[in-house]
């Protein structure tokens, strides 16, 4: 069985979970198997998850789950892959599915790759790619154990719908001896798109000279329903808070669009953001490094280009 | 309050990658290796936390004697003692398992990482050392304080951060924002020749996975540029080309 964690927060599931879910009911189709989702607290509308490829849900919602604790979801994974008699799991690679994936391994004697980017492989051995050196490259690994985890970069894997439904069955043992850790607070910058989430991302760097110009950047990102990101001496400068830094030593992202804006494309922000499907790079300089990384290229001023994208991009929306 | 703070020697943020033996091994012919960043702000932080709660700062790194001299500058830069264990690991299941049988019984309150190393990108050593040792989490963390007999946490999470309380003792890994890397001074240069650093043979973990061959992602192609005049054209050709507006 392939047991896939499809991860939720007061707003339901994550698209994250959902491409794991289609990922692992794939996966599951190509060797035989099933696919079952796990749903951990809270978590209504669960039996939804076959449109994903679910073939059955759990729901564990255990004193204790009400709240993220990597120890007590730790137990609830435990207690599902002994009900499901599963041998592989399936996270999303998202802060939660970071903590979880290694745990889960650990506990279990697993295999373990994190930031598996494309389907498995099951030729001649069970082996994933994964991307490193910041995105300067993919490397394959085989997963020897027979017990296996993998986490799956978000938008590496395009969401299917599928017909059908799933039986959802429930846990709901008391976990609260294994909390270890208690949340305190949570801030959350209100409805914004997660970054790593986002289809299209709108990132802007120096080029756009302070703070107070990020205006224009934040308008053309609302008619193009992308989030917001910047680069890294933006973030230093404190210009932009420091969760829309994309980079190396940022967030690195993966959506279908980029749109770098007055960001020249140095060695380590294009490790953030080079495994972007599209890339638009606007600059004034047409030497700028980024344009190399580019699918699209302006060479003009942003001051000058954004508010005719803006233009455009409203009479199209009208 | 003693720490544990695992760094890992990494190839410098601006190196060129490429491999070598049919793409099978990083080439690191001419690489310069430095102390992966994440794990440079963990041992600054836990400096700190020493300092204003006393006890000692160790450094563990898995590896052989080519990464002694990043040893030497966590030394440089504060740590009392280090050890290193003396494998070339296969995967970050290696280096957490060994990590975890040296740190077994010594009674670390904290054993402290990057997020992240910038070879791999893996992230997946303090949440094994967490399972594997049975302490509690708090994972890509931009704060990190002692509150009485617990650790206060500020986590990233997904379009945010969040606060927690874990209980003592706690593996933590370090995001950027925790604080600013320290620069060694001369005295700790001094200082770091004569610290002890222990060498430590690995136990017999055996490997769970295996790397087969490494890839460049492809270049891409030359790009298409937009007369600036009339930049609008750019969201047209998103739209229909690329049908992604």
């Amino acid at each position: 069985m392939v047991l896939v964690f499809a991860e939720s927060d007061d707003k339901g599931f994550k698209k994250s979970s959902f491409e794991a879910i289609t990922y692992g009911r794939d996966l599951a189709d190509k060797t035989g198997t099933k696919c079952i989702a796990l749903a951990i607290g809270n978590a209504s509308g669960a039996d939804a998850l076959a449109n994903y490829g679910a073939q059955e849900v759990i729901v564990h919602n255990g004193n204790g789950t009400e709240s993220f604790d990597p120890d007590v979801y730790t137990a609830a994974l435990g207690e599902a892959v002994d009900a499901s008699s599963a041998q592989t799991v399936i996270f999303g690679a998202t802060y939660t599915g970071k903590a979880l994936a290694p745990k889960i391994a650990a506990r279990k004697g697993a295999s373990l790759v994190c930031g598996v980017v494309d389907m498995v492989n099951t030729e001649s051995s069970w082996t994933v790619r994964k991307s490193c050196f910041s995105n300067k490259a993919f490397t394959d690994i085989e997963l020897k154990n027979d017990f296996k985890v993998i986490s799956l970069i978000p938008n590496s894997y395009t969401v299917k719908s599928f017909d059908g439904s799933a039986a959802v069955s429930e846990l709901n043992t008391d976990l609260t001896a294994n909390a270890k850790s208690r949340s305190v607070e949570v801030k959350k910058a209100a409805g914004k798109i997660p970054l790593t989430e986002a289809d299209v991302v709108v990132s802007a760097g120096r080029g756009l000279k302070g703070p107070e110009n990020w205006g224009m950047i934040e308008e053309l990102a609302d008619l193009l329903g992308a989030a917001t990101a910047c680069s890294k001496p933006v973030s230093d400068m404190e210009w932009r808070p420091h969760s829309e830094h994309v980079g190396q030593t940022g967030i690195t992202i993966k959506p279908n669009l980029y749109i770098a804006i007055g960001i020249s494309g140095a060695i380590q922000h294009l490790a953030g953001v080079g495994s972007s499907k599209v890339i638009c790079v606007i600059n004034t300089d047409p030497e700028a490094p980024f344009f190399k990384a580019a699918d699209y290229g302006i060479v003009g001023d942003a001051f000058e280009v954004v508010p005719k994208l803006i233009e455009r991009a409203r009479e199209l929306k009208a | 309050m003693n720490i544990l703070v695992c760094m890992s020697a990494v190839p410098d943020t601006t190196t060129k990658i490429t491999f070598t033996e049919n793409n099978t091994k990083f080439d690191t012919n001419g690489v310069q290796f430095i102390i992966n960043p994440y794990d440079e702000l963990a041992l600054t932080h836990a400096l700190t936390l020493t300092e204003q709660h006393g006890g000692e700062v160790h450094i563990v790194t898995v590896g052989e004697a080519s990464v002694d001299p990043i040893i030497r500058k966590g030394l440089a830069i504060g740590a009392s003692k280090a050890f290193r264990i003396n494998v070339q690991p296969a995967d970050g299941m290696e280096v957490a398992q060994e990590i975890a049988s040296l740190a077994e019984g010594k009674g670390y309150d904290l054993i402290f990482t990057g997020r992240e190393s910038i070879d791999y990108n893996s992230g997946q050593v303090a949440p094994l050392l967490s399972e594997l040792m049975g302490y509690s989490l708090a994972n890509v963390v931009t704060e990190l304080s002692v509150e009485g007999d617990k650790f206060k946490a500020t986590r990233d999470i997904d379009g945010g951060r969040e606060v927690i309380e874990c209980s003592m003792p706690c593996v933590a890994s370090a995001q950027k924002d925790l604080c600013e890397p320290r620069i060694p001074n001369m005295r700790g240069i001094m200082q770091a020749r004569t610290k002890p650093l222990e060498v430590v043979e690995p136990g017999q973990t055996g490997n769970s996975t295996s790397f087969k061959e490494y890839t460049l992602p492809p270049s891409k192609g030359d790009v298409k540029l937009i007369d600036p005049s009339n930049p609008g054209q750019l969201i047209d050709l998103l739209r229909d080309e690329q049908k992604m507006i």
